[in-house]
């Protein structure tokens, strides 16, 4: 399956409408500015190379 | 309602709980790349000591309650409870305790001085702590904190029902976050930062366990063939979400579950290799005649709390279907046989549109949703529709598949791969980024992050873009209080008001150490022990010691 097919219609959450909302129990989404925030955010505390941080998760094993 | 009916309907309630192991690194990044994984056991060391020892809510600073691995021949008595005579003078019973004579957590290395930490600052007792590889603790709200290979474990307390396992399930979340505070305030001793997740995404994964305890009677044939779709399928609902496809996450993309890719086999014993979609390990820690512990190794560490809702509330129904059938002779759950279901789980986890479609023995052809739906119409024509939880679960799931058939995105406040793959989906438009970009990568592993201000679910939930069921004060509650509705009670309720009495303790063994001699309290039926059973038998865990005892012998003789 292509992953391409993610960007099928629907969208992400910030374009949702009203209707959509009720359907989901009434509960809320962040707004597209709040979703502009967050990515910001989200910037701000991921590590500059990302190259290493993935490079450097390595765990032993578990169950 | 009749007796007869009572018994066809089904309910959320059984004894259940939840193990979490925690990926464990440096927080340092430079000293993570250094280390790679050869620090985990000292890091995971660290963690439970740190917390266990150090943290003041635990009680005196220093000491901590044993765990005890219980009988090797378990009780069978039919009335599921004694109060044996320790065979110790009460002053050594802390090195009578075997904690490491389970070999396949070999990491509590066999204790031969005392066992209470040298004074001096948290960097002391941590150095005392890691030399002594202290790996195991009961801590006062019933859960086991330990190590178990290389990650620290919050086996949380026994609940009874779904909601009780989220508040729990997120104690532990606390306690891990409070473990890494107290690392990070110490001198000289590396700071730590605890992921709740399941796969490095280089071929190692670690598990979230879910136990139900489930009726003995109920072959273990027909639990296989009832789980087996099941559980391949569940995963549109509570899949986690991952970057990267197969285990070492080699080929670009997106998928549902952290763990589908790890499991090997349909059923099996095993659970760090071959690992099978249904594990039979069977160590009911309560009476073995009359009940089964069901342990399930094929989902997903949740952070979103309805998708842990829904995980524990949705199985436990399934399994009360069961339980049922047996009774009655008759049929609840669908016949939905998988022709391959190791196949159909990955094949599902892979396609986040939700349309892959996977044959059935009986050769039809049929999508995640469709068998998740069937699950769902047969279990609610026999659920008690009177009961508050079962009704909540059986909502919740129908609204969730609704959702999901019409657009999986719309999903993203409630199911935790949508939320993650939104998240993903908007980062990777921001950027211009491809599946194979590090950086996307990096953004599932940060996701689970469980260090304040780093997390990037809790970003989304201080955002509001994700649901919550449960409020902050009852979680934290939570951390430092036993749940009231199993033997965590009284086990947590002894810890809280009698520590220095309490040299160790199991899921199904307490022992108490009183004025008068040692004592070995067994508790075969995870029921027995819990507030209720305490307020019948006139037994209050806060009472001197003295008093506890007498309620106990009394609660012994009346049975």
């Amino acid at each position: 399956m292509s992953q391409q097919s993610l960007n099928a219609p629907g969208g992400g959450p910030d374009e949702i409408s009203p209707e959509d909302e009720t359907v989901t129990g009434g509960q809320t989404f962040a707004s597209v500015q709040g979703t502009d925030d967050l990515l910001d955010e989200i910037d701000s505390v991921l590590e500059s190379n990302a190259e290493t941080f993935v490079r450097s998760f390595v765990q032993k094993g578990g169950q | 309602m009749s007796p007869a009916h009572r018994d066809a309907a089904l309910t959320t309630e059984r004894v259940m709980g939840i193990e979490t192991e925690f990926g464990v690194l440096h927080a340092d990044l430079e000293e993570r790349s250094r280390a790679g994984a050869g620090s985990s056991i000292l890091l995971s060391h660290l963690v439970v000591g740190s917390y266990a020892l150090l943290e003041p809510a635990e009680g005196e600073r220093g000491r901590r309650v044993r765990w005890d691995y219980g009988d090797e021949t378990p009780l069978r008595d039919a009335r599921g409870f004694e109060l044996q005579r320790a065979a110790a003078h009460p002053t050594q019973l802390t090195d009578e305790v075997r904690d490491a004579h389970v070999p396949s957590v070999e990491l509590d290395a066999p204790v031969t001085g005392p066992e209470i930490a040298p004074e001096g600052d948290d960097a002391d007792v941590l150095a005392w702590a890691s030399q002594r590889s202290i790996g195991n603790a009961v801590l006062r709200n019933g859960a086991r904190w330990y190590v178990d290979h290389a990650h620290p474990e919050y086996s949380a307390p026994e609940v009874t029902r779904a909601r009780e396992a989220v508040v729990v399930d997120r104690a532990g979340e606390e306690i891990a976050r409070r473990s890494m505070e107290i690392l990070a305030a110490a001198d000289g001793i590396p700071e730590v930062a605890l992921y709740k997740n399941n796969t490095d995404g280089k071929g190692a994964s670690y598990g979230t366990h879910e136990n139900y305890l489930v009726d003995r009677d109920v072959p273990f044939e027909r639990i296989v063939e009832a789980l087996l779709p099941f559980f391949a399928t569940r995963q549109v609902m509570v899949g986690a979400g991952r970057v990267g496809i197969g285990t070492r996450g080699e080929e670009p993309g997106f998928q549902l579950s952290s763990r589908a890719d790890f499991m090997e086999a349909e059923v099996g014993l095993e659970t760090t290799l071959n690992r099978p979609i249904v594990n039979t390990r069977d160590e009911p820690h309560a009476d073995t005649g009359r009940f089964r512990r069901l342990h399930v190794i094929v989902g997903d560490a949740n952070l979103l709390e309805e998708s842990t809702f829904l995980k524990l509330g949705t199985t436990s129904l399934v399994l009360a279907a069961l339980e049922t059938e047996q009774r009655t002779g008759e049929r609840i759950l669908p016949d939905l046989a998988l022709a391959d279901p190791v196949a159909a789980l990955r094949a599902i986890s892979h396609d986040p549109t939700l349309r892959t479609t996977v044959e059935l023995a009986d050769g039809r052809e049929l999508t995640a949703l469709q068998i998740q739906r069937a699950h769902l119409e047969a279990i609610a024509a026999a659920a008690d529709g009177e009961d508050a939880e079962t009704s909540q679960v059986l909502t919740a799931w129908g609204e969730i598949l609704d959702l999901l058939e019409r657009d999986p995105m719309l999903a993203a406040s409630r199911v935790e791969w949508v939320a993650k793959l939104s998240l993903l989906e908007r980062y990777r438009t921001r950027h211009g980024l491809d599946w194979s970009d590090p950086r996307l990568y990096m953004v599932d592993l940060q996701f689970s992050d469980l260090r304040p201000g780093r997390g990037l679910f809790d970003k989304l939930r201080a955002a509001g873009a994700v649901g919550t069921l449960v409020g902050p004060e009852e979680v934290a509650s939570a951390v430092t209080t036993a749940p009231t509705s199993t033997r965590a009670h009284l086990r947590g309720g002894l810890i809280a008001a009698h520590e220095q009495h309490v040299p160790s303790a199991g899921w199904d063994v307490i022992t108490l150490a009183g004025p008068a001699g040692g004592h070995r309290l067994r508790l075969a039926d995870p029921r027995l022990g819990s507030a209720a059973w305490c307020a019948r038998h006139g037994i209050d865990p806060t009472d001197d010691l003295d008093t506890v005892l007498d309620a106990l012998r009394r609660a012994v003789t009346a049975s």
